[in-house]
């Protein structure tokens, strides 16, 4: 059966390739290749046995017979530095096998079925990490074995929990997801789902775990062996430091070799399982670039009319693309998303911006309220506010701005409310600040917008938390907070898509009565038609950036210009005939 | 629940089906998300399904796909029940229903391609892998996807595009019965509206019945035979598409109906003004 490879490999792949992308990766994998070698071909390069004690060389200088010397009872201490790594290595590999040998299935079980088995598994886990792992290896060295792999196997048990809980949290995750289900509707078996789609997502955060455990392994080891635990046959590196320690005052490079052995080979184990974590975390690069103003040109129209709240003249925003610094393919290599959008928008209009994904509509209204992210670069001839330039002023004198001046309505309205604090809260700090007044004046003027926005119990939802509260509540909540300290412009951005037909309809009844009663502007972000011919005096057609056709909403509807336009509106299905009956009995049968 | 049996045979049945699921906590009361729903598909129909969030019409489209708790009352597929089936024997319905999600991004499996997403149920079923590849070469035609589009990974088709993959794999072995939740939900205007026409094309070549659960009525009016409204768990009209999107009999129809926005700035005005009269004469009575 090959299937399961061929989906796996190229992920796998990928990983791995662009792990060693990475030159710390590729150190760090090159000093443990040394080490494990090293350990390895310990007889090829030493002539001494790590336990041979001659009396004569006791704490011996470096020479040639022995390039480190000799320790504290005459042993060559470059032996018992190989042989020593040959104990660390297997030792931390064994705990991190059984680790994720005991925790591994567990986990996948657990997280996979949940039911009974998770209960019962969380409940041993937890046992498991109540009990302290230091006193158990000592416990089970002092009755059971002197051998340190032993203690690593113990140590393995101890540290399964971890894998556990990892490896259950990312099955949770992934079973979730819709493609999960979809295999089970396809009629896979549960095996063939664990295997196809579940184990790869869990591999990568495996092995960063695994490295982890690796090096947490060695230092407990080295712990134990330093404590003077463990054969007096076996070298290991805690036993070189329990030795050099006991010589400190006569010969102190004896702790050097054994504490640099163990600090390189842990810091390669840690470092490896940053770089996965890296090569992981980031499917790109990406190149970060401010934002810088544009070419400022004074405002060729001559002085704009006082109602006028919002001038936009050719904005453009561009972003870097992902994986290339630019300017490789003799263009500048930047993805142009808005390029050259006009618009202006009049006290006490609703100005409708409308457009496919894609199209740019959320990125420009993005750039007015100065909301893009870093690398975006944006550009115009002209972006101001009652006269004031959005683009290129401080952080500070935009947030003035952006309180007092203008509000924003997000489309989400879950995620745009913190959940750790309650909504009254929320309400009340930006009225403080903004506008400068006491708690209590903020508090009694929230109630009112509360009480405005439609909520039947102001009272209540003020003191609620987010999660308290349905999504159409959510949004008057932060319709209020748009309001709250008298902007001029209200931004929507799809304020009502996340919203049932009902609710929406509520809720665009709302927006249109606050705006004509404090005689906001309004941009309105939709892709909906419906929501267009409901709430806009004007509407700015755009697609792939460019706006291609601005007129007032009646006119859009009887006479469309533009050829995409009259595209998007001949797409929507409302009004259309409804399909007829199955099959012409039917009808006779039900008429 | 006027429309009474949709033909003869109904492909798929459901009776006073009941949904809980466990409340959370030991003695806590189970959560009832469907309470008794009743409806039937003939082979070759589509019932479209509506209702709000929270409506439970996600719910019962799981609970025929035998991924939600069914804890009362019976669905029957062809004839036999199907509620409650063993491991086994769903696998083997696998082969007659199948499903399309709303969201095309997170349906697919990511790290796979496209050939391997549309060949895994045929080979689970001892097809040979170079006769399920052959028939990928089938569905992408059906779905109008170029050829070379089994090579390549999800991310790197658009929304609807991802869609037609999605369909594609429901109909890759021939099933009698998809359950469509909200395939069109997340797409663009001028997108959904070639994917729907897709459905129903597809739909009169292969007779593959539909259950199409939606929030938007004018989508349901557009590919539904029969609709059923679904409010709080329960069925409060059922009957032709054109008859309970022009005509609804029940208030909270009517109220659905006129709350959706259309895109004339007139009609709208006065849909607007008729839906807040309704709004007071509730409030007032």
């Amino acid at each position: 059966m090959t299937v399961p490879e061929t989906a796996a490999i190229p992920k796998r792949d990928r990983l791995l390739r662009r792990t060693l992308r990475d030159p710390v990766a590729v150190a760090c994998l090159v000093i443990l290749a040394l080490v494990i070698l090293a350990s390895l071909a310990a007889p090829l390069l030493t002539d001494y046995a790590p336990d041979h004690s001659v009396l004569s060389d006791t704490l011996a200088p470096v020479s040639g017979a022995h390039p480190l010397g000799g320790d504290g009872v005459g042993r060559d201490v470059l032996s018992r530095l190989l042989y020593g790594g040959r104990t660390s290595l297997l030792g931390g590999t064994l705990a991190a096998l059984v680790a994720f040998l005991v925790g591994g299935p567990l986990g996948l079980v657990s997280g996979f079925y949940r039911g009974w088995f998770d209960a019962a598994a969380g409940w041993i886990i937890n046992v498991i990490m109540a009990v302290p792992a230091i006193i158990v290896m000592l416990v089970v060295m002092a009755a059971l074995s002197q051998d340190l792999n032993v203690a690593m196997i113990v140590l393995g048990v101890i540290m399964a929990p971890m894998v556990f809980r990892l490896i259950r949290a990312s099955v949770v995750s992934v079973r979730e997801e819709l493609y999960v289900d979809a295999a089970r509707v396809s009629g896979l078996g549960d095996p063939r789902i664990m295997r196809r789609h579940i184990l790869p997502v869990v591999v990568a955060p495996s092995v960063i775990q695994a490295t982890q455990l690796f090096a947490v392994a060695i230092g407990i080891q080295a712990g134990l062996s330093f404590l003077g635990l463990g054969k007096a046959s076996q070298a290991s590196w805690g036993a070189m430091l329990n030795d050099g320690f006991t010589n400190v005052y006569t010969e102190p490079t004896l702790l050097v070799w054994p504490g640099l052995a163990m600090a390189v080979t842990i810091l390669a184990a840690s470092l490896l399982g940053n770089a996965v974590r890296d090569a992981l975390g980031t499917t790109e690069t990406r190149v970060v670039r401010r934002r810088r103003p544009g070419p400022r040109k004074t405002a060729a129209g001559g002085p704009s009319p006082s109602d006028r709240l919002l001038t936009v003249e050719g904005l453009r925003i561009s972003y870097p693309k992902p994986g290339r610094s630019g300017g490789s393919d003799g263009s500048d290599g930047d993805k142009i998303v808005v390029d050259g959008v006009s618009l202006t928008v009049e006290r006490g209009e609703v100005l409708g911006l409308v457009g496919e994904s894609g199209s740019g509509k959320s990125q420009t209204a993005f750039a007015v309220l100065g909301l893009l992210p870093n690398e975006a670069e944006v550009t115009a001839d002209q972006m101001s506010f009652t006269g004031k330039e959005l683009l290129g002023v401080s952080q500070a004198a935009l947030n003035a701005l952006r309180g007092r001046g203008i509000g924003y309505v997000p489309q989400e309205p879950m995620s745009n409310l913190d959940p750790c604090f309650r909504i009254g809260s929320q309400l009340v700090e930006p009225m403080r600040k903004h506008l400068g007044i006491s708690r209590s004046e903020a508090r009694t003027k929230a109630l009112e917008l509360l009480a405005r926005v439609g909520i039947p119990d102001p009272e209540r939802v003020f003191k609620s938390y987010p999660h308290q509260v349905s999504g159409g509540m959510a949004q008057r909540v932060l319709i209020a907070g748009a309001v709250s300290c008298d902007p001029h412009l209200l931004i929507a951005d799809e304020p009502t898509t996340a919203l049932d037909v009902t609710v929406q309809a509520e809720v665009l009844d709302l927006m249109r009565s606050l705006q004509q009663e404090r005689e906001m502007g309004m941009i309105l972000v939709t892709h909906d038609f419906g929501v267009v011919a409901d709430i806009c005096d004007r509407v700015a057609v755009m697609q792939t950036g460019r706006i291609v056709e601005t007129a007032p909403v009646e006119k859009i509807f009887a006479s469309p210009e533009h050829a995409y336009t009259r595209m998007l509106l001949d797409s929507t299905l409302e009004g259309g005939p409804a399909r007829a009956a199955l099959g012409a009995p039917l009808k006779e049968v039900t008429s | 629940m006027t429309a009474g049996p949709a033909a003869p045979t109904p492909l798929l049945e459901l009776e006073d089906v009941v949904v809980e699921y466990p409340g959370k906590g030991r003695r806590a009361k189970p959560f009832r998300v469907l309470h008794g729903v009743s409806l039937s598909i003939a082979p070759g129909e589509t019932l479209g399904l509506v209702g709000e969030s929270g409506s439970g019409k996600t719910t019962l489209g799981r609970a025929v796909l035998g991924l939600a708790p069914v804890t009362g009352g019976s669905i029957r597929y062809a004839g036999k029940p199907v509620s409650g089936l063993g491991k086994r024997e769903r696998r083997a319905l696998s082969k007659d229903v199948q499903v399309v999600f709303q969201d095309p991004f997170t349906s697919l499996n990511p790290a796979m391609t496209v050939m391997d997403i549309l060949t895994e149920p045929m080979l689970v079923t001892g097809v040979s892998r170079t006769d399920a590849e052959r028939r990928v070469q089938t569905l992408l035609d059906q779905v109008y996807l170029p050829h070379d589009a089994a090579q390549r990974l999800p991310r790197e088709f658009s929304g609807g595009q991802r869609q037609r993959i999605a369909i594609a794999r429901a109909l890759c072995r021939d099933p009698k019965l998809i359950v469509c939740d909200e395939p069109v939900s997340a797409l663009d205007l001028s997108t959904q509206a070639r994917v729907l026409d897709l459905f129903i094309e597809i739909q009169e070549a292969t007779g593959v019945a539909y259950l199409f659960v939606t929030h938007d009525l004018s989508v349901v009016r557009h590919i539904s035979h029969r609709v059923a409204v679904l409010y709080r768990g329960d069925i409060v009209e059922t009957g032709h598409a054109a008859q309970v999107t022009e005509h609804p009999e029940h208030a909270y129809t009517k109220r659905l109906l006129l709350a959706a926005p259309v895109p004339d700035p007139q009609r709208q005005a006065q849909r607007r003004a008729e839906r807040l009269r309704l709004a007071r004469e509730r409030d007032a009575s």
